[in-house]
């Protein structure tokens, strides 16, 4: 198979202006992935599957990961004058990294057998803006995948044929694989409460679990 | 049902033995009264409610207890007489976030849980997860380590073959005889993996570099009689069922999937096989020892319930081919790398999709490390899951009765489906 810095000068050849990026990965095997702005994805989604020397027909696995805002420390050497002098400081500044969805699409070619080529779209945040486009009508196989990422993540598909939820019951309402989740107060009596529980226990039946 | 069939109608029909009126003329007695009252389970739009042929479709839901629904799933159905016009899986009653729960623990510890994914085959799903936290981490597994696993995988696999085929005949009316058959065979290897890992379903027996535990002795032995047995049991089970005119009339013609349909639905495991494409993980990728042992991939002519049935058949004989070398190549050895670290493990910052041929299908895990003891992301890519994209296109235009043994051949295991 082709490497895939190959793959994404041709993807950029065939679509003109579509911004690919290249994401290492640091793993033995060293899977990298391309990331694709949402925008666009279908049309890359498209030569992908079509392309005779790539032929990924088969979309094997969907995935969601949710990636909370984080703080990057930068270190930088800055001159300063102080008192007439020159000096160089060394200084820390702290930026803070948007958290964002992201959609993970690991590719297969059962013609040709090879892959994986990996595809992630990103949304803009986790909050108001958390869509990407839907891939199911290229690749029926993530019909079903892309559902469970809208039902656990969040993730608007657009463009998803039916995108409702799929393993929760309909009414629920939060995200649970978020990573901000906060589960709800039901705990049920037990009569023998430990660990985790017990602290749960004692506010629910404070005098039992005293006792 | 929720549609209410006028009286007289219905005696009308009793009369004929036709309870469901199949005729548009029959049909057309039922019309929906303008203004009617809504009953409360039309009051919020149904996903599969159709427009204006509405008052002469019969909507049901097939499940969630159902005896023919291998758990509790349901299928929405909307018929017209007694074909089927749409359907719409509904599950998740088991749903209890198994990725949660990998994400919320060490590596290790979600080993356990993924003996519960698909409670037939414990040791391939073991085998996947270690597979790909191997390969994340980069271990090295001993040989003879690799050897038990390939063992333990095609047991796993005869078994569950086994048991599908006992499932799929007692779902088409043939009650007992060969799920009892099925289970007879299953028992003996059960009893195996009881010796071996201590448990006969939830068995936690791979560790990743290896396995958890040696052969207990005797155990080698004990395995090749089961193995020699089995080419009888296969024998015996295919001239009860192979050429049975009821199998063949139930199965053969329905369902039918195309090669590019299945492909196009991610479908994977015997389902795609049936279907002519040759797509085996097991000679794909070549993970394991699997290249070592000669063996060949089953391929179905037409894609029907019948083809699938019969690639598991014939899976059973090449599983048996795989076993009675591999037994005879077991070497010693250490059986899990002395490097391998079970406490304080952390593998190093990255992301691995590592997958293999479990008996439903194509068995992945995804994980991304942060470089910490517990994953960051831990996703499973469940084969019965996926496998059920496509029932609607395989149902539509079939009977109801057809839809069962459609769904029959699919293999699911609602543990692995719900997560």
């Amino acid at each position: 198979m082709e490497t895939l810095e190959q793959i994404k000068s041709r993807l950029e050849a065939a679509i003109p202006g579509l911004g690919l990026e290249i994401q290492c990965n640091g793993a033995v095997p060293g899977q990298a992935s391309l990331v694709v702005p949402p925008a666009r994805a279908i049309e890359a989604a498209r030569f992908l599957r079509d392309d005779p020397r790539l032929a990924l027909d088969y979309c094997s696995n969907v995935s969601g990961v949710d990636w909370l805002d984080r703080v990057v420390e930068e270190h930088a050497r800055v001159t300063r004058v102080i008192d007439g002098r020159e000096r160089v400081f060394d200084e820390c500044r702290e930026r803070r990294v948007p958290g964002y969805l992201e959609a993970v699409y690991h590719l297969y070619s059962m013609r040709l057998k090879h892959g994986p080529v990996i595809l992630r779209q990103r949304t803009v945040n986790r909050v108001d803006q958390a869509r990407v486009t839907s891939l199911t009508p290229v690749w029926r196989s993530a019909e079903f995948q892309e559902r469970e990422a809208y039902d656990l993540f969040g993730i608007v598909f657009e463009g998803h044929p039916d995108l409702r939820r799929i393993l929760m019951w309909d009414e629920f309402r939060d995200y649970p694989m978020r990573k901000d989740y906060v589960e709800p107060d039901d705990y049920e009596y037990e009569p023998t409460p430990h660990d985790d529980l017990k602290e749960k226990a004692r506010r629910h039946y404070p005098i039992e679990a005293d006792a | 049902m929720n549609r209410r069939i006028p009286e007289d109608v219905l005696i009308e029909a009793l009369s004929t033995g036709d309870l469901v009126p199949e005729s548009p003329s029959h049909a057309a007695v039922l019309p929906r009264p303008e203004g009617a009252p809504r009953t409360a389970s039309e009051a919020k739009p149904h996903p599969i409610a159709l427009g204006d042929s509405e008052g002469t479709l019969l909507e049901v839901a097939v499940g969630p207890h159902h005896p023919s629904t291998h758990g509790v799933f349901r299928m929405d159905v909307v018929l017209d007489g007694e074909r089927v016009v749409r359907l719409k899986p509904v599950f998740g009653y088991l749903h209890r976030n198994h990725e949660k729960l990998g994400e919320g623990g060490a590596y290790l510890a979600a080993m356990p849980y993924t003996d519960r994914l698909d409670y037939f085959c414990s040791l391939t799903n073991n085998w996947a997860y270690a597979l790909a936290v191997e390969r994340l981490a980069g271990i090295e597994v001993p040989e003879r380590a690799e050897h038990i696993r390939v063992i333990t995988a095609e047991l796993t696999r005869v078994l569950n073959h086994a048991c599908l085929i006992g499932f799929l005949l007692q779902e088409l009316g043939s009650m007992g005889t060969p799920i009892m058959y099925a289970f007879r065979e299953r028992e003996k290897i059960l009893e195996l993996i009881e010796a071996l890992t201590g448990s006969r379903m939830m068995c936690n027996y791979m560790r990743f570099g290896g396995c958890r535990c040696d052969l207990p002795s005797g155990w080698i032995e004990a395995c090749r009689d089961v193995v020699e047995a089995l080419p009888r049991f296969l024998d015996e089970f295919e001239n009860l069922l192979s050429t049975n005119e009821i199998l063949m009339a139930r199965t053969q013609g329905i369902g039918v999937l195309s090669a590019e349909q299945a492909v196009q639905a991610g479908m994977t495991g015997p389902m795609l096989r049936a279907s002519g494409v040759n797509y085996d993980l097991r000679k794909v990728d070549r993970y394991g020892v699997y290249d070592r042992f000669e063996f060949g991939v089953p391929l179905g002519a037409h894609g029907d319930v019948y083809d699938r049935y019969m690639i598991r058949m014939l899976e059973m004989r090449e599983s048996v081919r795989i076993l009675q070398q591999a037994l005879r190549a077991v070497p010693a050895g250490p059986i899990i790398n002395p490097k391998a670290r079970l406490r304080g493990f952390k593998p190093p910052a990255g992301e691995v999709y590592g997958r293999i041929e479990a008996p439903k299908g194509e068995l992945g895990f995804y994980l991304i490390s942060d470089g910490s003891a517990n994953p960051y992301r831990y996703r499973i890519r469940p084969p019965s899951f996926i496998n059920l994209t496509i029932l609607e296109d395989m149902c539509r235009g079939a009977t109801l009765q057809d839809t069962v043994a459609i769904l029959g051949a699919v293999d699911i295991v609602m543990g692995e489906v719900d997560r």
